[in-house]
């Protein structure tokens, strides 16, 4: 069959199981825009800003855990994707984008809208290709998705010059093996080490799990639910590991970290042991390394060999993929009990609750933890909440205790504001049977809000809840804490969201008590199509607990209990 | 070795395809690796070249140095050499002054006792090859530096490991131009 590289391209999108692609046209690309008006099976959504598609994309690939794929033109149109794709590299979300580049003979000229996108993205993909070579290109497509959702799991993009797009050949699809002489991900854990990770876990006393993304990118969640209740070893999460174990467990302690649970952070820093699963020991949830789980042995099983001893030495080091490791390790994990333990968690627990602002807040402002989990009753927890950075963020992570994987998604590694609407509408596209909300602040969404227009064009069922409270709110809470309630260009004039919603065709309404919570979600859910809802909250807010940077993990700035102003 | 204690050698053999030593350069200064020197050279096999990297480790991790090189695709083997058997040379072009007698003499002298060769000599200036451990390099531009150094070029360091550890080589690359029916043998 002689087709040309565009019609090659769409070929191998089909044989991947491509069914829909995130982009924008222009001048190096055409080709490829124009051969997929031969192949309608394949749904194409125009986006407004590049960024949009490559966070649609990776919205998509954390909803389903497929691949997904973003399509920009060369120069602006690439260089707009960036921060999509190292959004993608922090969280290990498998993501192909490809781009168009000038004919190969205009390639070192600066020509009119060329930039060297495969130098530019080096550092922020997993790997990236320029096709020199149309007779390469089917089998580099093929070895791009491999990359993107093998090992590792991370963004790969595809740098394909205008005349190769245009070149015909007699197409051959490869449909042999991938061969990949430098490729060779790790999968299970060598004997000795399996033998010492039980030993460790079996003589605990107070064991801890550290449950991260890894575990849903394994498909693990049943084995670690069969270790922690087995050994009645508690399990605390990751921002991106909400949705490994059921948060409702009597087992999960919920997330760790900055502004984790501080159950969880007490926990970690008493355990003597610590089973790290899928996790990396982000700065974020250790704080300062040097005093981080003083009294613990370590085991780390993550499935990126660079990511053991990185940045907390471990005893047990083990590079495979975790549900075949835990498997290993599951055989000789005795049964167990850690009463003591679990209670001095429990009495944790507890001081948390004492301090929770929805039972201790006497005034009558909405408050952004009574918005997040008045969402959670009214969706019965069963949405998937896509959010974006800050603020909101945590109290979402606080306040919406999820109970199934990939049903949380967020930027974690990168914190990328503007992330969280367009990834809720690739999410939509990736589940369009289940409920999606866009969490977001009015920082964060008028970066990407320009996807409204997408939204309507798709017709696309997303909602959107604005945490409106006039500011950058965790800037502004770092300001306040730690430079002397300076807020220096963190309060926002914001625009009317709800007129502005309007002016897109998008049914609105705006909440400023907390009894209209109910309604609004009511009148969300009556629209098949997008819907705005503005919550105008407190303004001046903060999120506890809060370890601050660099600080001990249980050297945390806690709200106050009842009386103790 | 002096200072060899706070440096790592690693050897990794890479794909020869375009754009690899930059991947290469790319994570080492992502990764905030202090790189003293960096060779690449082809190998026996024209699909393949090979690198010798010397990190300045004060700050650094080995087993992370490796690791992160091996998430490389286009990098197929890596080895830290350091503290393990190995053999090791940098080779250095030294042009030194040789406009007098006394000059002329001197560097003869130096000359002989080192690995040297005296490899172009002028009116005004002596061109001097060595090809030796880093350490003994360092040592002969020493003793030349007094006679007057005007130019000095050197290749870096490159190592092999001694024994039967070697780096994998045993694959084919795929060549994307074969028929149809040659395709056969990858099962295409």
């Amino acid at each position: 069959m002689l087709l040309s590289g565009s019609e090659i391209v769409m070929e191998c999108l089909l044989r991947e199981g491509v069914d829909v692609i995130f982009g924008y046209p222009g001048g190096a690309i055409l080709p490829t825009y124009d051969a997929m008006t031969k192949y309608p099976q394949i749904h194409h959504v125009l986006v407004r800003h590049e960024q949009g598609a490559s966070h649609m994309a990776d919205g998509y690939a954390r909803a389903t855990g497929r691949v997904g794929v973003c399509i920009a033109t060369s120069g602006p149109g690439a260089t707009n994707l960036v921060t999509g794709l190292a959004t993608a590299m922090m969280d290990s979300v498998p993501i192909v984008a490809i781009t168009g580049q000038v004919p190969r003979a205009a390639i070192g000229t600066d020509a009119f809208q060329e930039t060297d996108v495969t130098g530019v993205t080096i550092p922020v993909t997993k790997h990236n290709y320029l096709i020199s070579d149309i007779h390469e290109l089917a089998y580099c497509i093929k070895e791009a998705f491999y990359i993107a959702r093998t090992g590792r799991q991370g963004p790969v993009l595809i740098d394909i010059p205008k005349d190769v797009q245009n070149e015909k050949i007699e197409f051959v699809y490869p449909e042999g093996e991938i061969r990949l002489p430098g490729y060779r991900p790790p999968t299970s854990a060598n004997e000795s080490d399996v033998f010492a990770a039980r030993d460790l876990i079996n003589n605990a006393k107070r064991p801890i799990i550290l449950a991260g993304h890894g575990i849903m990118m394994s498909g693990a969640m049943q084995q670690l639910r069969e270790l922690s209740e087995r050994a009645q070893i508690p399990v605390t999460l990751t921002l991106l590991g909400k949705g490994a174990m059921p948060e409702d467990h009597p087992l999960c302690v919920g997330m760790m970290g900055m502004h984790g649970n501080a159950a969880s952070n007490h926990a970690i820093q008493e355990s003597d042991l610590i089973i790290a699963l899928g996790m990396r020991f982000d700065d974020r949830v250790t704080g300062n390394l040097k005093t981080y789980a003083p009294h613990a042995k370590k085991i780390h099983v993550d499935i990126d060999p660079s990511e053991i001893h990185k940045n907390v030495k471990v005893d047990v080091g083990i590079a495979g993929d975790l549900r075949t490791v835990l498997n290993q390790v599951l055989p000789g994990v005795n049964g167990n009990t850690h009463p003591e333990w679990l209670n001095r968690i429990r009495d944790w627990q507890e001081d948390s609750s004492e301090r929770d602002i929805l039972s201790n807040y006497e005034g009558d402002k909405l408050l952004a933890p009574q918005v997040i989990n008045d969402l959670w009753r009214f969706t019965d927890g069963e949405a998937i909440t896509v959010t974006d950075v800050g603020q909101h963020q945590m109290i979402e992570a606080q306040y919406y205790p999820h109970r199934r994987p990939a049903t949380m998604l967020t930027s974690g590694g990168l914190g990328t504001m503007g992330f969280g609407f367009p990834a809720a509408i690739g999410a939509k596209f990736g589940r369009p049977d289940e409920p999606v909300w866009a969490i977001v602040g009015d920082g964060g969404f008028q970066m990407t809000m320009c996807e409204m227009a997408t939204a309507v064009q798709e017709r696309i069922d997303v909602k959107i809840a604005i945490i409106n409270n006039g500011f950058l709110g965790m800037v502004r809470q770092w300001q306040e804490f730690f430079y002397e309630e300076r807020y220096h260009a963190t309060p926002m004039v914001n625009p009317d969201f709800c007129k502005l919603a309007e002016a897109f065709g998008i049914p609105n309404m705006r909440v400023t008590q907390r009894d209209q919570i109910q309604e609004a979600v009511e009148f969300a859910n009556s629209i098949k199509g997008p819907v705005l809802i503005e919550f105008v909250v407190e303004k001046e807010e903060i999120v506890y607990p809060m370890v601050p940077a660099g600080a001990d993990l249980d050297k945390m700035i806690r709200r106050p209990k009842k009386g103790e102003q | 070795m002096p200072n060899n204690t706070s440096k790592q050698v690693v050897v990794a053999l890479v794909e020869n395809k375009p754009g690899v030593l930059n991947r290469v350069a790319s994570l080492f200064r992502r990764r905030n690796y202090n790189v003293d020197s960096l060779t690449v050279g082809r190998t026996h096999k024209s699909h393949v070249s090979r690198m010798t990297i010397v990190v300045d480790v004060a700050r650094t991790d080995a087993r992370q140095i490796v690791s992160n090189l091996y998430k490389l695709v286009n990098v197929i083997d890596v080895k830290a050499l350091t503290g393990e058997p190995h053999v090791s040379r940098d080779l250095a072009l030294i042009k030194v002054r040789t406009d007098d007698v006394e000059s002329r003499n001197a560097v003869t002298e130096v000359c002989e006792r080192y690995p040297a060769r005296i490899v172009d000599i002028g009116v005004k200036y002596a061109i001097v090859e060595i090809t030796a451990q880093e350490d003994l390099v360092e040592k002969l531009i020493d003793e030349l530096r007094p006679i007057g150094i005007v130019e000095l070029v050197r290749t870096g360091v490159v190592a092999m490991g001694r024994g039967v550890r070697i780096l994998d080589t045993e694959y084919e690359p795929i060549n994307h131009h074969q028929t149809a029916g040659d395709l056969e043998r990858y099962g295409v």
